[in-house]
């Protein structure tokens, strides 16, 4: 769509309404000029993409997913922890799907489509084309394969168009997991036929078109792509995927410089900053509205790696986590945005996760273990953090070095670039005492011990391996929520992991966003704005 | 060459041309070597956080990562050679589409800034110079410090927080034109001339706003060697033997300092010029963030960070190619400043 944009058939595209509405302003002040029907958002995030499934797009392109494009399901809203609105993990909402149903084994998956929902060209949405866009989340590799994975779908031929309403999903094996993977960004409908008319033969995706120009049936239309600078959305009138938008336009502007954006948010010539610094949120709050909302599933954590001889020793992980100065963290790192995991009830009670857990600074207790460790004389070790995350991890590595001098341990910052963290801490898994912070998208707990504390998997950069854990999650990550077995198990887990320590939890962090003349902001678990529910306040 | 003889100029332009050659050629080599000896594997980054081995691997084949350094190095010459630069990963599109882009944006803000920075540098070096002691000597000391020990991050949020937040008078910051205005067809990429070009004064001086503190903040920054530079350089020539004889000869005052002493001190401060200019462009980066600019200094930075190849390639290219012709221009200047100097012999 950006490249047939010219700035004549620009105002006459955006249809008349908001063309009017904008022109007239033009001679006066920017700040006026912005019309109740308007909404402008910066953000630090770059869009690179327009297309998710595109080898190379990046997070804060997933938006365009969420706000251009329609999924069979949505998840329902709920109040958030810290204000506004965040998304609800235990209720599905239809989005492109009417109803659906499954299976008394839970292998087969119907969905009966909207009859009255089309893209934005008029044409209806068809089972066909969701068969085409699920068919290509699971084909073209990369980061929307190995998602579809994790809902248990893995193959074009698990796909069915029935007739043109009815869709069917043929899973494997049961898993809860399908249906709330089905509600994440990546599996999005595509206009197959313009997709198809737009694909060649080395491109039968039509990658190289969609990355360009959206082909949706979504809230929001793209008015113009200047990458780098800004994108502009326009509703979709005829959106029936939910609650019709209550701002005609969303122009969402880059804005790199935190002060900057804090300078246009304070004075109202913007009416949201996304994704703002944890300081900026802290000092912000009584200014303008701040939501503040800790990451569902999502902990920083401080990892030890059982690679590193003295972390094989029990008595060393409990040291650190006695030794980890987890309010002067909270305060220093994260200006109190989030929440506390430290200080908790040993006995694990509930199947809240991230939790509390039983650890607390106290740096006698830490020097007693350590002791009794096979290092009373304490050892050297790098400490290593990502300099693309050097906001939180800098300040907090700082107070953990000088808490572990204290007992004995001598750690030397090592920060390593944002282009090499990834390789470093999770593909090789070789640091010896790191930082990290993995979320996961699917709101269960077994999700998360799924990435982060089974052998070999991505998350668990501690190189972390305990049978029992390796076991329950396998019998618990699919298991339906009202198994019996379901809570008995997690609690175990927690109990386990709690106690050998691969990752000493420090507190939840937040995603804050400011608003000055914006309501119905609505937190999701994948951190990217969800331009729908806004509204002029 | 026969026409090449009757016009040495040309022909001497041609021979520098010629000369840059071998520059572009080394530039295209080590450009090329050091971004893949850059740490980090472009490959697992794109793949996104939650990628396998597999994913990975696909993804260097796609990216054609998985060949042998020789032979992408020749995929990649062979594209040059088409004028083809490649496609960035981290801004999803052509390198060249981004340059076109992102070039002029920059050099719009630093040209802008050296025509304010000259304006106010070099009479300001002539006067200190002419009454060194005198209070607009100091002036100049104060103005030369002042300029160079701000860094252009903090003087751009300063100018922000005073003009734009304290007194409201500075439109938002937020980049070459605030949302409210459709960006100017392009003819050369600098807003301020294709608004102009037609006739849409409304864009014109939209772009204009946005563009004044940014410039400020980076002609703040370039006063300071210009400046000096001026007045040394005056400080030199009217101290010559040249000048007592003009004087002697009974010129007038006017016709000493701008015919002659002027004239022999423009060329130190052409070639400051120069390397303010290279400097500014690549230093503009801090001004860029704190002005939302999408120019062409944050660009390279962050492809650097990814490790994203053919953008960091088309940078260094670009930036090799322009300095090249600034080099040209300089000196073509010198001869006309100074037809002492044989251009045609170098």
């Amino acid at each position: 769509m950006k490249t047939m944009t010219s700035r004549r058939n620009f105002l006459k595209m955006s249809g008349g309404i908001a063309g009017v509405s904008v022109l007239p302003f033009l001679k006066t002040m920017p700040a006026a000029a912005q019309g109740s029907d308007t909404l402008v958002v910066v953000t630090g995030q770059t869009i690179n993409s327009l297309d998710l499934h595109r080898t190379g797009t990046n997070r804060a392109s997933y938006q365009v997913a969420v706000n251009c494009y329609d999924r069979l399901v949505s998840f329902g809203t709920k109040d958030a922890p810290g204000g506004g609105f965040s998304y609800d993990y235990e209720v599905i909402e239809p989005e492109l799907a009417e109803s659906w149903s499954v299976s008394e084994d839970g292998l087969t998956l119907t969905f009966k489509l909207k009859p009255n929902a089309t893209f934005w060209d008029g044409s209806k949405v068809t089972a066909e084309d969701v068969k085409w866009s699920f068919d290509r989340a699971v084909s073209v590799g990369g980061f929307p394969t190995v998602q579809m994975k994790a809902g248990g779908l893995l193959r074009p031929d698990q796909f069915e168009a029935v007739d043109e309403a009815t869709f069917v999903i043929k899973l494997d094996k049961p898993s809860k997991l399908t249906i709330p993977d089905l509600a994440v960004p990546v599996p999005f409908v595509i206009n197959s036929a313009v997709a198809k008319a737009n694909a060649t033969t080395d491109d039968p995706w039509a990658m190289e078109y969609l990355h360009m120009t959206p082909a949706g049936s979504g809230a929001f239309k793209v008015a113009r792509w200047s990458p780098g600078e800004q994108l502009v959305y326009d509703r979709n009138d005829a959106w029936v995927g939910g609650t019709l938008p209550a701002v005609k336009r969303v122009v969402v502007r880059e804005v790199p410089s935190p002060s900057t954006r804090r300078a246009l948010i304070e004075r109202g010539d913007v009416q949201m900053s996304f994704n703002i610094p944890d300081k900026d949120a802290a000092e912000l709050a009584d200014i303008v509205d701040v939501y503040s909302t800790p990451i569902e599933n999502c902990m920083n954590c401080l990892c030890p790696n059982t690679n590193f001889e003295p972390f094989q020793d029990p008595d060393v992980r409990k040291a650190l986590a006695y030794a980890v100065p987890y309010e002067a963290i909270f305060q220093t790192a994260a200006y109190g945005r989030g929440a506390p995991l430290w200080g908790g009830e040993a006995e694990i009670n509930d199947i809240a996760w991230p939790r509390k857990t039983q650890y607390y600074t106290d740096l006698d207790k830490a020097r007693e273990h350590m002791a009794k460790s096979g290092y009373p004389d304490g050892f050297e070790v790098p400490l290593s953090i990502s300099l693309d995350l050097a906001s939180w991890m800098e300040p907090t590595a700082l107070l953990i070095q000088e808490n572990l001098a204290k007992i004995g341990i001598k750690a030397e910052i090592e920060k390593i670039p944002g282009a090499n963290w990834r390789t470093a801490a999770l593909v090789e898994k070789r640091l010896a005492l790191h930082l990290e912070n993995f979320g996961g998208w699917l709101n269960t707990p077994d999700y998360y011990f799924f990435w982060a504390y089974q052998h070999g998997h991505l998350f668990n950069s501690s190189n972390y391996m305990n049978q029992e854990v390796e076991d329950l999650v396998d019998a618990t990550l699919h298991m339906p929520v009202e198994d019996p077995q379901y809570a008995p198990n997690l609690k175990r887990m927690f109990e386990i992991v709690l106690e050998d320590l691969p990752r000493i939890p420090l507190y939840q962090p937040a995603l804050n966003v400011a608003a000055n003349g914006a309501e119905g902001y609505e937190f999701w678990f994948h951190r990217q704005l969800d331009a729908r529910p806004l509204g002029r306040a | 060459m026969a026409t090449a003889n009757t016009y040495p100029r040309l022909r001497a332009v041609m021979m520098r041309i010629a000369q840059s050659i071998p520059v572009v050629v080394g530039v295209v080599v080590i450009s090329f070597l050091l971004t893949r000896a850059l740490p980090g594997d472009p490959a697992a980054y794109f793949a996104g956080a939650a990628a396998d081995e597999a994913s990975i691997e696909e993804i260097r084949v796609a990216l054609g990562l998985d060949k042998p350094l020789i032979q992408q190095f020749f995929i990649y010459v062979g594209d040059l050679l088409q004028g083809d630069l490649g496609q960035s990963i981290s801004s999803g599109q052509s390198v060249a589409a981004d340059l076109a882009k992102r070039l002029p944006a920059s050099l719009e803000l630093t040209l802008t800034a050296l025509i304010v920075s000259c304006g106010i540098a070099i009479p300001l070096g002539v006067l200190a110079a002419t009454q060194p002691g005198s209070w607009i000597d100091h002036l100049c000391r104060v103005v030369v410090t002042a300029g160079v020990s701000l860094p252009t991050f903090f003087t751009g949020i300063v100018l922000i927080y005073v003009f734009y937040y304290l007194l409201g008078i500075a439109p938002s910051p937020l980049g070459r034109l605030d949302f409210i205005y459709i960006e100017p067809d392009r003819v050369t990429g600098f807003y301020l001339i294709d608004a102009a070009v037609v006739g849409d004064w409304e864009t014109w001086l939209g772009a204009l706003k946005q563009l004044v503190l940014p410039a400020v903040t980076l002609a703040l920054f370039t006063l300071a060697p210009i400046a000096r530079m001026t007045r040394a350089a005056m400080l030199t020539a009217l101290s010559s033997d040249f000048i007592r004889t003009a004087k002697a000869a009974g010129l007038t005052n006017r016709k000493v300092l701008y015919g002659y002493a002027f004239r022999n001190a423009l060329l130190p401060v052409v070639t400051t010029l120069g390397m303010v200019f290279s400097f500014a462009l690549g230093a503009n980066v801090l001004v860029e963030k704190v002005f939302a600019w999408p120019g062409i200094g944050s660009y390279a930075v962050e492809a650097l960070v990814v490790s994203d190849y053919a953008a960091v390639q088309g940078f260094v290219l670009a930036m090799a190619l322009l300095f090249v012709l600034l080099n040209l221009i300089i000196d073509l200047a010198y001869t006309a400043i100074d037809p002492r100097i044989g251009f045609a012999s170098k």
